[in-house]
Formats: C-alpha cells, sequence, structure tokens
C-alpha cells in the first residue's frame, strides 16, 4: 500500500491496462511527448509508443469520433477532452453517436469507449477551464458517468470504465489532481461503477456528494460531530450516471434529513434529480426539506480570485448548511 | 460499343451482376415510394439517380472484409455489399426483423456487423471521423482492410468532414471518403453551398488525391475507387473520391422538390441517367438482350414484391423492445 495522489492514481490505471490489454490505446491533444497539460499520461509515450498513445489534432469531435470507430474495429480508446469546458465539440459524437450505437443497432453495436475530462475549478481557470460539465450528459441514456473523489477510487473506477462494454465520461477533479494523497493497493483491484460510497457513517443527517466536493463535506462533517455532536453520513456517489438509488434512498430513511452538495450550479444540476428520487421513494421518512447547496446559476468562474472564491464551494458553506439542516 | 470493363478487371458476368444491383436499387426505391403514397410506410429516403455511382463504389469493396460506414441514400453500396431486399423492405416498415434497427431507426440507416457496415444516425457527416477511427484501428492492428464512408456534398460543408480528412491525411489511414454530390443539400443548390467547383479539390489542403468523376457511369467511378482501395492497401493513405450525380426525386417522402428546382432541369439530367446507360452499353455489347432484361425485371419485381409480403406481414417490435439494449445486456 502506497500514498498517491489522485492523478498518479488514474496515471497507474492506465498504465496497467495498457499493459494488460494491447487493445487499449489512449489519444487526446497534448497526450503524448508532454504526457497531457496535467502529465496525467506522462510516461506513456515511451512505454507504449506514439501509436497507441496518439497526439490527435486539436479537433475534439475528431478525437471522440475516432474512438468511437476504433472501437467499433475492436480496440478500447481511451480518449482525453483537455479540459472539460473543450467537450462542447463533441456533444453529437458523445450524445448522438456513442451514446446511441447499441440502442440504434438493436444491440448489434457496441461503444466500448471511455471519455476522460479534467473538470472543476478554484485553480484560476477562469470561464473555459473550470467548468463542471456533468449534468448536460446526465440526462442521456446510454452514457455512464464516473466522478471520483479520492486516489483509490479513481484507480478502480477507470479501471471499470475502460473494461466497460458502454461508453464511459470519466470526470477528473483537477483541483483534486495534485492536492488530494490516499492509500492505493499495490495489488490489482476495480471498483464496480453505479456503486456509491459512504465515506463517513452517521445517522443525523445524509449529505450527497460527489467530486471535490467529497472531501469538503468530510472535513465540515468532523467539525460538526466535534464541535455540535452532530454525525452526518457523508455519501459519495462517484458514479452518477446509473445513480445509486439504493444507497441514497437507504440513508435518506436512516436519516430523515439529506443537504445535497456539488460545485455544478444548481439549476437542473444533478442534485435536483437526487431531490426528485428522495421525494418519490422516501418523502415521509423525511423531518425537513430538501437542502441543496450549490453555486449561484451563473457561468463558473471568474478570473477574479474573489469572485472565483465567493463561487466556489467552502467548508464553511458546507458546515453551515449541515448545522442549519440538523437543527431544523 | 468499346468494351471498357475488361481493362478494369471486370469479367462480363461481373457488368452484368452490377447492372442487377443497379436496377434492383432502383425497383425498390420506386416501390418504396408507392408503398409511403399508399399510407403504408411513413418515411423514406431516396437513392433514385446514384445507383450507378453506389454500385461502382461498392463494387470494389470485399464484403465482409473492407469496412464501409454508408450515408442514409446508399441503398445501392447496402445491396452491393449483401443486404437484400428483404432487409430493406423490413427497415421501411420498421418491423422486429430490420437487420439495421430492429425498427428503431428511420429506413436506410444501415447497419451489419457481419457485412461491416457501421450503423449511422441522421445527422450528417458524424460518419466521416468514425471512418477514420476504423481506419487508424486498421493501421494499428497491421490489417488490410479498407474503409468506405459516404457522404453528400452538403455534408462537406459540416466541420466533422474537415476533422476527419485532415486526420486521414495526417496518418495516410486507408479511407475512401466517397461523396455523391448531387447539387442539392434537401433545396440548397451547391452553390449556396460552397464556392467552389469540386467539393474533390479540396483534398488538396488534406494532402492526398481528390478525384472528380461522372457518377451516372459505374466504370469510371469503379475506375476510380479501385485505384484509391490500392491506394490505401498499400499504405499510401486516403483518396477522396466525388462522384457527380444528380437525385431524380425529392430528398425525401416529405420534400417537394417543385418548390425549389425547375421540372425541365430535372428532365435534363434524366437523359444521363446511369441506369439506361448502362443497360445500353451492355446492350451494345451483347451482354443483354432485350428478352434478357424484361426477364431479369420480372425477377427482381418478383423479389421486391416477396419482400413487401414477407415485411409487411412480419411481427412489430414487442412493447418491452423499447426499453432494451439502451446498455449491455
Amino acid at each position: 500500500m502506497a500514498t498517491k495522489t489522485l492523478l498518479e492514481a488514474i496515471r497507474e490505471a492506465l498504465a496497467e491496462e495498457m499493459r494488460r490489454d494491447d487493445r487499449v490505446f489512449v489519444l487526446g491533444e497534448d497526450v503524448g511527448k508532454r504526457g497531457g497539460v496535467f502529465r496525467v499520461t506522462q510516461g506513456l509515450i515511451e512505454e507504449f509508443g506514439p501509436h497507441r498513445v496518439l497526439d490527435t489534432p486539436l479537433a475534439e469531435s475528431l478525437i471522440v469520433g475516432v474512438a468511437i470507430g476504433a472501437a467499433a474495429y475492436g480496440l478500447l480508446p481511451v480518449a482525453e477532452i483537455q479540459f472539460a469546458d473543450f467537450i462542447h465539440p463533441a456533444m453529437d459524437q458523445i450524445i448522438n453517436e456513442a451514446a446511441k450505437i447499441r440502442y440504434r443497432s438493436n444491440g448489434r453495436w457496441s461503444c466500448p469507449i471511455v471519455i476522460r475530462a479534467p473538470y472543476g475549478g478554484g485553480v484560476h481557470g477562469a470561464l473555459y477551464h473550470s467548468q463542471s460539465v456533468e449534468a448536460l450528459f446526465y440526462h442521456v441514456p446510454g452514457l455512464k458517468i464516473v466522478a471520483p473523489a479520492t486516489p483509490y477510487d479513481a484507480k478502480g473506477l477507470l479501471k471499470a470504465a475502460i473494461r466497460d462494454p458502454d461508453p464511459v465520461l470519466f470526470f477528473e477533479h483537477k483541483k483534486a489532481y495534485r492536492s488530494i494523497r490516499g492509500e492505493v493497493p499495490d495489488e490489482e483491484y476495480v471498483l464496480p461503477i453505479g456503486k456509491a460510497d459512504i465515506k463517513r457513517p452517521g445517522q443525523d443527517l445524509t449529505v450527497i456528494t460527489y467530486g471535490y466536493n467529497v472531501h469538503l463535506c468530510l472535513e465540515a462533517a468532523e467539525r460538526l460531530a466535534r464541535e455540535e455532536g452532530i454525525e452526518a453520513e457523508v455519501i459519495d456517489l462517484r458514479t452518477l450516471l446509473p445513480i445509486d438509488r439504493e444507497t441514497i434512498v437507504a440513508s435518506a430513511k436512516k436519516t430523515g434529513r439529506v443537504m445535497i452538495s456539488h460545485e455544478d450550479t444548481k439549476t437542473g444540476g444533478i442534485g435536483a434529480e437526487i431531490a426528485a428520487i428522495v421525494a418519490e421513494e422516501a418523502l415521509f421518512y423525511l423531518d425537513a426539506p430538501i437542502v441543496r447547496v450549490a453555486p449561484p446559476d451563473v457561468h463558473p468562474m471568474p478570473f477574479n480570485p474573489k469572485l472565483e472564491a465567493v463561487f466556489m464551494p467552502s467548508v464553511e458553506q458546507q458546515y453551515a448548511a449541515m448545522r442549519d439542516l440538523a437543527r431544523y | 460499343m468499346e468494351n471498357r470493363h475488361a481493362a478494369l478487371g471486370l469479367s462480363d458476368q461481373d457488368v452484368v451482376a452490377m447492372y442487377e444491383k443497379m436496377l434492383l436499387t432502383r425497383l425498390l426505391d420506386e416501390r418504396a415510394w408507392v408503398l409511403n403514397r399508399l399510407g403504408k410506410v411513413n418515411f423514406l429516403v431516396s437513392a433514385q439517380g446514384h445507383e450507378a455511382a453506389q454500385v461502382g463504389a461498392a463494387w470494389a469493396l470485399r464484403p465482409g472484409v473492407d469496412w464501409a460506414l454508408p450515408y442514409y441514400r446508399d441503398l445501392g453500396v447496402a445491396l452491393t455489399l449483401g443486404s437484400t431486399a428483404r432487409d430493406y423492405v423490413l427497415s421501411l416498415f420498421a418491423k422486429a426483423e430490420d437487420p439495421y434497427s430492429g425498427g428503431r431507426q428511420m429506413p436506410s440507416h444501415w447497419s451489419s456487423p457481419p457485412l461491416k457496415m457501421f450503423t449511422g444516425s441522421s445527422p450528417v457527416a458524424t460518419q466521416l471521423p468514425q471512418a477514420t477511427g476504423v481506419a487508424y484501428g486498421i493501421k494499428l492492428r497491421g490489417d488490410d482492410a479498407v474503409v468506405y464512408v459516404s457522404f453528400g456534398e452538403g455534408s462537406a460543408s459540416a466541420g466533422d468532414a474537415h476533422e476527419a480528412m485532415n486526420f486521414a491525411g495526417v496518418h495516410r489511414l486507408p479511407v475512401i471518403f466517397f461523396c455523391q454530390n448531387n447539387r442539392y443539400a434537401i433545396s440548397v443548390p451547391q452553390e449556396k453551398q460552397m464556392a467552389v467547383e469540386n467539393v474533390a479539390d479540396r483534398a488538396a489542403g488534406y494532402g492526398f488525391p481528390g478525384v472528380v468523376v461522372d457518377g451516372m457511369d459505374p466504370l469510371a467511378v469503379y475506375g476510380a475507387m479501385k485505384e484509391a482501395v490500392a491506394r490505401a492497401r498499400r499504405g499510401e493513405g486516403p483518396t477522396l473520391i466525388e462522384a457527380k450525380v444528380y437525385r431524380y426525386t425529392p430528398h425525401s417522402s416529405d420534400d417537394d422538390d417543385r418548390t425549389y428546382r425547375a421540372r425541365d432541369e430535372v428532365e435534363q439530367w434524366r437523359e444521363r441517367d446511369g441506369l439506361p446507360r448502362w443497360r445500353d452499353y451492355l446492350m451494345g455489347l451483347g451482354l443483354l438482350t432485350e428478352e434478357a432484361d424484361a426477364a431479369l425485371r420480372q425477377r427482381l419485381l418478383a423479389e421486391v414484391d416477396a419482400a413487401v409480403a414477407y415485411a409487411e406481414a412480419a411481427p412489430d417490435p414487442e412493447p418491452e423492445d423499447l426499453t432494451r439494449h439502451v446498455y449491455a445486456e
């Protein structure tokens, strides 16, 4: 067991899958010699060569389209979109093509691709290097969406994504890349897509979150226990689509108080769907209205550090919302 | 009549068989219109005027070995690669047995894993990047297959077309970009689509050859395709072939081309129709007689009749099929 950053865990998962199966290859902008602008693919071109670590032209629709075609041919492509903010030119290839290939061919073709994309803010990325785009894809049947928070989860889930027979969007939080460290086993493991993880058990209220906010909520929950004796259960969704309804509903029934926290803006975010699930399946177990903690509906996020800080979720904000919900 | 096919390595049998595919394409398309106007099928997209280009192009491929990403007008390609009249008519009726999509897609959205014909969508040009992905897979694996991908001149305006050709040029991928230029993207004429006369001229910008051929002449198309396929197999990279054709019908059963083009223009193009020209060529060489042609027509019409009878009686998908195949089962 060694301590690794989220970024190192992802890189390890890629390298190990490429060693295990020669059908796996990565493609994207600057993934070769540069090793990716975040250095996630660093070292891969030296080990696997330029054909399996493919520097593509600067064209996102092409990147996803090539992945789809290569997957049809029997390969297992892992496409990198340099920033989630740049994924929009590939929307058609993702939503109208990758997501529908199995359905539209009546199960005769499949699309086993992974699309990795760094997302999220708090890194002075301004309007076009800070976005959270998961909700834009959440409405699309046929896609899976994974957004891990810890190195352990990231490695096990990326391996699962590469081995998954359907298209998986794999969102990696930029701020977590190097700031989040954790234990990663030396031996091989794979984690199931579609299963949330209770990162902190508790009986007084439920906090449902994912990505970097998991760490904010865990810190707030510890403080809440210390200062107020309130025990929050923190659920890390890990997979957003398909969402783990069972874990969400069981916890909501147990605590009777539900808070949802994400870095993506509020309206039409994943939190809206979670609130609807709780309302549909656990309404009469609730002792308080459902609370959504999310940034305002503005464009994430200004370059000015003060405005960026106002946009970004904080431990204090999570703490206050948890405390108020517990007291309701 | 001069024999033009022998020099291309085509036997007399081949050229008669090509005629059969072209004629079947036309007869099926005509029947689709009748079925639509009778209210029996809800939609069709027409291939009339494209038969020579499609059959000539597909004739240069090895079915089940080479890959095809045909666009929705490619009935002649699908039939030449091994799809049947029954397959097509099942897709017209959107029946459960429709081999392309099980009745989920509009007709003419071809798909067949054994024929290496990849499933396509309705948004145009999306198949071009995918074709380069297949070709990249072929190159990565060191296989000798080639990829055929087709599109109209309207699709050539889409960003995906540019992105795909550029990438294919960079990696010298074994892919043939086959543009069927019928001068109209639904109603928009070529001069509003592009400032150049030939889509093929753009190939120079991607670092590979662009070829313009008479798409009403299956031999011209076959010859260009054959050369492009050989080039691709030699590892010399892509070719962009532009076949000049004309669409005799409206874009689809829901279109009315009288609103955007003159009847005499359509009639003038009728004189260049590849189907009777090919028939004349075969007759001129003594490879087809009036009697043989009539017998062939009868046989193909019987095939179309049988396909329609079968498809009409075939079961619809079950209600529970709606939720199947969203994810792996």
